[in-house]
């Protein structure tokens, strides 16, 4: 963690008063809510947002000519403008809304994978990636015959560059599928790098950006990535909306995934032409008002900023690194050297679930299992495990609870 | 913490008795001689079961089990194991249905009934109904078992 620890430039208790949520008590006790990279919590921005457009100006996009669909539409793909912005894009053409970050996977896996990817070459990922950057490629390589090969972890729970050079050696890469931040270990991995090895080898580069645009500034264009996806109800958005951002001379020579309405120039029966992008690739009625929160989302992160974002995760990881080492039997599963404010940890014999449940009772929520990662915990011997998450309304105070919640649960099972 | 802390909060859902069965199961062997077997997976947290059978006549003489899994896992395949030895096949499956009902609900609707002791016995892990992401960590050896009495060799949890 080289970041600059400087909690001050972010005033927790004022974002805390942002988010209603946080007021809640569980089983009677305080709500410690340490599950965000499962989903995050929303801020009244969003809530409002949402809530209001149903309340003033509802109605479908693209499509009426009357003053309440064009409010809408406009809303609606003011959200396109506010998610180019925050990753840089070139242009705002070039953010696709999906349902998901699985659903921008899955789209690149059939649009690219199947229309651009030719049989006999191969996509890389890495040992560490969420299911859904694993299993779209593996019914890719069940359907055309396209090789799937995964880059290496180390035990320090970085990706092994060595290996991952070596893996593009023969030039069949067609395209390299990696997280940017590991939902697991806390991992950040080395996007500039990997993007530089990948080009030099004739590969074109996805991120999985699910965690890590939730923590870090997101510019794809100093990347130079040629993909990136993340899913809108992380960064403090609702569910349902995610976005796949690609070039816009990549995405133009993609085929179309789903087909329909929305996404057409012209239909007849003999041929049908495709709108330009991103329409093309946007069949159907949107997820408007999840659209419209994702809006009120990203302004709201904007106004707080990357680098207090950054540097409370750092801070906050900082500590809950120092505390959980001093819980008896504990083991941290991943010790990168970049890493965001994700931590998993097995505690002694105990299983993960018992730990999840008995923190639970304590009014602390954490994950446990194999967090979509099963690979990832097969590559550690592990079944599962606890995962405590940070986000930008997460306290110091609150990792001391987690950090004495567990030293009970332990003593409770020693 | 201090020596004064009796975990009280802690304590619905994993009673002493839970606590002690899942650390030292008395059950927890594979049977040598054996007349059927099956296994239960539970794919979503990794638990994994094997239950092993020997009857006597329509009973079962001896059940013995190997899992991995949470506490509340390991408890219930031992006091299962405890609670089925000796009763009759027809007999374990109705105790399964009221179990499941009780790691469901919580309420048991049978513990007035001729299966009111072996219910009791399993009652500590009624706790579980409060968690229902838990309840197939309490029926999953129960699964495993009623398949192994079926005949077939794999049993996922519901
Ligand atoms: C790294 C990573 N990739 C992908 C996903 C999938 O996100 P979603 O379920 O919103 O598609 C997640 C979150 O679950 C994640 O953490």
């Amino acid at each position: 963690m080289n970041v600059m620890t400087n909690p001050a430039a972010l005033d927790v208790e004022r974002i805390r008063a942002d988010f209603p949520i946080l007021t809640q008590t569980i089983r009677g006790k305080k709500l410690v809510f340490l599950d965000s990279a499962a989903s995050a919590q929303k801020p009244r921005a969003v809530i409002d947002a949402m809530v209001n457009a149903m309340e003033t100006q509802y109605a479908n996009v693209h499509r009426g000519l009357h003053w309440m669909s064009e409010r809408t539409t406009e809303s609606f793909e003011g959200c396109r403008d506010a998610a180019a912005a925050l990753m840089n894009a070139r242009d705002r053409s070039e953010i696709v809304f999906t349902g998901n970050s699985t659903g921008a996977i899955n789209l690149l896996a059939h649009s690219y994978g199947r229309g651009i990817l030719k049989p006999g070459q191969a996509v890389l990922i890495s040992g560490m990636e969420h299911h859904s950057n694993i299993v779209p490629w593996q019914l890719l390589r069940e359907d055309r015959g396209i090789e799937l090969r995964v880059a290496p972890v180390t035990d320090a729970g970085e990706l092994d560059m060595a290996a991952f050079e070596a893996l593009l050696q023969d030039a069949k890469v067609g395209l390299v599928a990696m997280t940017h931040m590991s939902n697991v270990l806390g991992t950040v991995t080395p996007a500039e790098r990997i993007v530089q090895v990948a080009h030099a080898h004739g590969a074109k580069v996805m991120f999985d950006g699910s965690q890590a645009i939730v923590h870090r500034k997101v510019d794809v264009q100093a990347l130079d990535c040629d993909f990136y996806v993340w899913t809108g109800h992380k960064l403090y958005g609702p569910t349902g909306i995610g976005v796949l951002w690609a070039r816009r001379e990549l995405l133009e020579a993609m085929p179309p995934f789903f087909g329909g309405g929305d996404m057409i120039s012209s239909v007849t029966y003999e041929k049908s032409t495709w709108a330009e992008v991103p329409h093309k690739f946007e069949a159907g009625t949107p997820a408007i008002l999840e659209g419209i929160g994702l809006k009120a989302a990203i302004d709201y992160v904007q106004a707080i900023g990357y680098d207090a974002l950054a540097a409370h995760e750092a801070s906050l990881t900082e500590h809950a690194l120092a505390r959980l080492a001093t819980v008896p039997d504990l083991r941290i599963i991943g010790q990168a050297q970049d890493r965001g404010g994700v931590v998993s940890f097995v505690l002694g014999k105990a299983h993960a679930h018992d730990v999840a449940t008995l923190l639970d009772r304590q009014g602390i929520a954490v994950r446990a299992g194999h967090h979509c990662a099963e690979p990832l915990m097969h590559r550690f011997g592990l079944d599962s495990t606890a995962r405590a998450s940070f986000g930008v309304y997460t306290t110091h105070a609150e990792i001391d609870a987690l950090a004495d919640g567990l030293v009970r649960v332990r003593d409770f099972f020693a | 913490m201090s020596g004064t802390d009796n975990f009280d909060d802690l304590r619905d859902l994993y009673q002493e008795v839970i606590l002690d069965h899942g650390r030292h199961p008395r059950h927890a062997q594979r049977l040598q001689t054996f007349d059927a077997t099956a296994k239960g997976d539970n794919p979503m947290c990794g638990d994994r079961v094997q239950v092993w059978v020997k009857y006597d006549g329509d009973r079962l003489d001896h059940v013995g089990f190997e899992a991995r899994g949470c506490a509340i896992s390991v408890a219930s395949a031992d006091l299962m194991a405890e609670t089925v030895q000796g009763r009759a096949k027809a007999d374990t499956k109705a105790l399964f249905e009221a179990f499941r009902t009780m790691a469901r609900t919580g309420a048991c609707p049978d513990c007035g009934g001729a299966l009111a002791e072996p219910l009791e016995r399993l009652a500590p892990l009624s706790g579980v109904h409060e968690y229902p992401s838990r309840v197939k960590c309490a029926t999953l050896p129960w699964h495993a078992l009623i398949a192994a009495l079926d005949g077939t060799k794999e049993a996922s949890s519901e």
